[in-house]
């Protein structure tokens, strides 16, 4: 595995080409591009129903330079299994070889829907890198809530903000024995394309959540969408770290968090979570905020030793 | 060329996992369910003892058994799983894909009763809510028809004018549990009869698109192609049929029995054999039976020339159609009648719903019923529930 | 029609092909590099979505107009402050 550091490293290994059809600004589409540019091939790309598979894959089109394939919405990770498991067989019958198999979906297709899929796969120990992309709702059907969405989020089925905090979807994948679970924002894009590079020469099912901000779904200008990632992550709202074999590594540390309202105030999304009424709503966000920053360094602390 | 076969004592399950083992697969996704439970359990044997070369993937649902099931398939695998009833239903979503996507994928369904109320007996209404999801679907009489229709359906599935998926239905308990000598062909005749064919499959090295979502612009024609490479399916099965190298075992359209009776008898699957039997004890030559083996695509040409003769015609069902004029075998013989123009009238018999299997006696008494009524009733379809112990409409 | 023989299976085979299609409409502004400012430092190219910015046989790194549609993340990221955006005539 050969380390990126820097820019030159990756150009001219394009896996999507342009002309699809995501929104201006598509931070989804930023970290597909990324995550591309870093694979070592061979791989074969899986993706879910959703904007992902929508925006680069309507006939007789297509984005993907690299081999790709869309079945259905909640089954990606099954998917991913059989090709795995298929070349695995046809290799050592001299009728194929093996590729690395790169699931990429939404936080529908993976907190929701297709949990099951994704929960058996890694149980099952499969040889594949499973990357989520987080924009944080449905967006492709019009902006509804997921498991993913957070705290006094609106959406299209949560006019009046979301009641629940976002699922920890990497604790989950790490409490399934996996060698390696980390996260990773399109913004650090030398932390993401090593992270990918990394987990892809990591052997069993290895995931990545990357935040991938979606101007059209917060409701934020397309120009921010970096701008968006960084605050996340500067704010402790979307740490970075990694679980490397059940060790906490944070890749990314924020000693002088900036206020989580700096990163709410940007996105129309969190217009009612912000009204003076709500206020502890908000409270209830920071220290969501807070505890999970606290968290991650206890187990850091616990499991560097 | 019966001396290609060796005999050995199977169920119809254990005659699928012969085939499968035989047809040297390269992946297996399958999740148990009764009664097709046996096939899963024999198959990961195989798999466990070297004897197939294959990956057996234990699915977490029969949704991603099948599922599993296509990404292998795409990557260039021969391809099984099998399914019942519930698990059928959960998979149906991606049988449509399956086929979509030209798949070639073999499953055996040993047919269950759909739930509610639970039940885990056999009947066709599991195979029958999967009617039009572009799958070839075969139906077995017995044990012996189970093996040798199982390595038939690998051949035409991947003939490279078909590239679909097929079913191959065993009724639940009659045929997957009972035991009868099978007559096996060798491995290494099975293997001479399944040349592998190329076809586009996911590779870096040659990439490509699979499973591109189409707008109205081009929707329809895909659907109406797979309409028609379904259609083909009929033509190239008497070509795989004629190719098996042993002519007992070669797969029909469907098989007559008693050609010069008055009244056709038309079934699918194990009753079909209890059908035979009475038949054949039977001193009254009025009856001839139609054994129908190709359901999908239905073989309306060769149905119609072998009721060229019938005076009428009693179908029977083995799954209902809630609050359709018929149901579906009954269905699809009414409209080849009236497309041909032929009039004759019709009984349609709905039978053995949740594993109420027709005895003797019964049989007997229906086929008493349907002289009478194909004789003396004016309307031309008439209905019928065997066995059932409520009151008729 | 020439895709026409591929209608038998949703498959494409001519990969990457979305690029054929040019979405310069969707622009309302767009970014012009300021070249005396310009490192060539490949930033504005990693983050944008589309991509809509390549290097040219020169080394310099360029703005692809047909693919561009004008988002403004480039003018956002450029460490330097070398993109503007302009905006389009009507
Ligand atoms: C079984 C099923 N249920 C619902 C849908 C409709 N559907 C398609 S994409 C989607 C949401 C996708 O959300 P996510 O995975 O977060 O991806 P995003 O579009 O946000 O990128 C839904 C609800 C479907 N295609 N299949
Ligand atoms: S809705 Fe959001 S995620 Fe979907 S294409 Fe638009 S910007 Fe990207
Ligand atoms: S980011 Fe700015 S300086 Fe760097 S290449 Fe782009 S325009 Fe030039
Ligand atoms: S404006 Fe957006 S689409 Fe255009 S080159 Fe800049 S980043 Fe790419
Ligand atoms: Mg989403």
């Amino acid at each position: 595995m050969s380390q990126v550091s820097r820019l030159s490293d990756l150009y001219g290994r394009e896996g999507l080409s342009p002309g699809h059809s995501a929104c201006r600004g598509c931070g989804a589409t930023v970290a597909v591009r990324q995550i591309l540019l870093a694979a070592e091939p061979p791989f074969i790309v899986v993706t879910p129903t959703g904007c992902l598979e929508v925006i680069s894959s309507q006939f007789p089109y297509t984005s993907w330079r690299v081999p790709w394939v869309h079945v259905a919405f909640e089954n990606a990770a099954a998917v991913a299994s059989g090709i795995e498991a298929a070349l695995r067989a046809l290799e050592r019958k001299g009728l194929g070889r093996r590729h690395k198999v790169i699931v990429i979906a939404g936080d529908g297709g993976t907190f929701d829907i297709g949990f099951q899929a994704l929960s058996g796969a890694f149980e099952r120990g499969h040889d594949l890198l499973y990357i989520c992309y987080d924009n944080e709702a449905y967006m492709n059907t019009g902006i509804q809530r997921s498991a993913a969405t957070p705290l006094g989020s609106a959406t299209t089925t949560t006019p009046a903000g979301k009641r629940e905090q976002k699922k920890d979807i990497v604790s989950i994948l790490v409490g399934h024995g996996s060698p390696y679970v980390a996260t990773s924002s399109p913004h650090l894009w030398k932390d993401l394309t090593n992270k990918v590079r990394k987990a892809q020469s990591i052997e069993g099912p290895t995931f990545l959540h990357v935040v991938a901000p979606c101007p059209r779904g917060w409701y934020f200008e397309p120009q921010l969408t970096i701008k968006m990632a960084k605050l996340a992550v500067e704010t402790r709202i979307f740490p970075i770290y990694e679980v490397e074999n059940g060790k906490y590594r944070i890749n990314y540390m924020i000693n002088r968090p900036r206020p989580v309202e700096e990163y709410l105030k940007l996105q129309s999304r969190f217009a009612y979570l912000l009204r003076p009424e709500n206020a502890h709503l908000l409270e209830r966000f920071k220290q969501w905020v807070e505890d999970r920053w606290n968290y991650l360094q206890k187990m850091a602390a616990v499991t560097s030793s | 060329m019966y001396s290609l076969r060796t005999q050995r004592l199977m169920t119809g399950n254990e005659a699928v996992a012969y085939a499968v083992k035989q047809a040297d697969v390269d992946f297996i996704a399958a999740y148990p369910i009764t009664p097709q439970t046996i096939i899963v359990e024999r198959l990961s044997e195989y798999v466990a003892s070297g004897e197939i070369n294959a990956e057996f993937v234990p699915v977490e649902s029969e949704h991603s058994a099948l599922s599993a099931c296509i990404g292998a398939s795409l990557s260039g695998a021969r391809v099984f799983t099998s399914s019942s009833a519930q698990g059928l239903a959960l998979m149906h979503e991606v049988m449509y894909i399956a086929s979509g996507l030209r798949c070639p994928i073999v499953m055996a369904v040993a047919n269950r009763a759909l739930s509610a109320p639970l039940n885990i007996h056999g009947d066709h209404s599991d195979i029958m809510g999967s009617r039009d999801s572009g799958w070839v679907q075969i139906f077995c009489e017995n044990p012996q028809e189970v093996y040798d229709y199982t390595i038939q359906a690998f051949r035409l599935a991947e003939h490279p004018d078909v590239l679909l998926p097929v079913t191959v239905n065993l009724d639940g308990f009659t045929v997957s549990h009972s035991s009868e000598p099978v007559a096996v062909l060798e491995d290494s005749v099975v293997k001479e009869y399944l040349p592998r064919h190329e076809r586009p499959r996911l590779d870096y090295y040659s990439p490509a698109s699979f499973g591109v979502f189409a707008l109205p612009t081009h929707y329809f024609e895909f659907k109406v192609e797979q309409e028609k490479a379904l259609r083909k399916a009929g033509d190239v099965f008497n070509e795989v049929a004629a190719a098996y190298p042993d002519e007992a075992g070669r797969l029909v359209k469907l098989d007559k029995v008693n050609s010069d009776g008055r009244i056709a008898l038309v079934c699918m699957g194990g009753t079909t054999g209890t059908l035979r039997h009475v038949l054949k004890q039977s001193a009254s030559r009025e009856f001839s039976l139609i054994s129908l083996k190709l359901f999908t695509p239905f073989p309306s040409k060769e149905i119609l020339e072998a009721l060229s003769d019938a005076e009428g015609v009693v179908v029977m069902d083995r799954a209902t159609s809630p609050g359709a004029p018929l149901p579906p075998l009954a269905s699809n013989i009414v409209a080849s009648l009236y497309e041909a123009g032929i009039n004759i009238p019709v009984l349609s018999v709905v039978y053995g719903l949740g594993g109420r299997e027709p005895t003797l006696r019964l049989i007997r008494e229906m086929l008493e019923k349907a002289k009478e009524r194909l004789r003396t009733v004016k309307v031309r379809v008439n209905r019928m529930y065997l066995g059932y112990r409520g009151e008729e409409r | 029609m020439k895709r026409r023989s591929e209608i038998l299976m949703p498959v494409v085979f001519e990969v990457g092909n979305t690029a054929e299609r040019s979405v310069a409409n969707w622009r309302d502004s767009k970014p012009v590099i300021e070249r005396r400012l310009c490192t060539n430092c490949l930033i504005c190219w990693i983050y944008c979505p589309e991509p809509a910015i390549f290097m040219d046989e020169g080394g310099l790194v360029q703005i692809d107009y047909e693919h561009c549609k004008g988002c403004g993340i480039c003018a956002e990221e450029c460490p330097r402050k070398a993109i503007k955006m302009v905006m389009e005539d009507v």
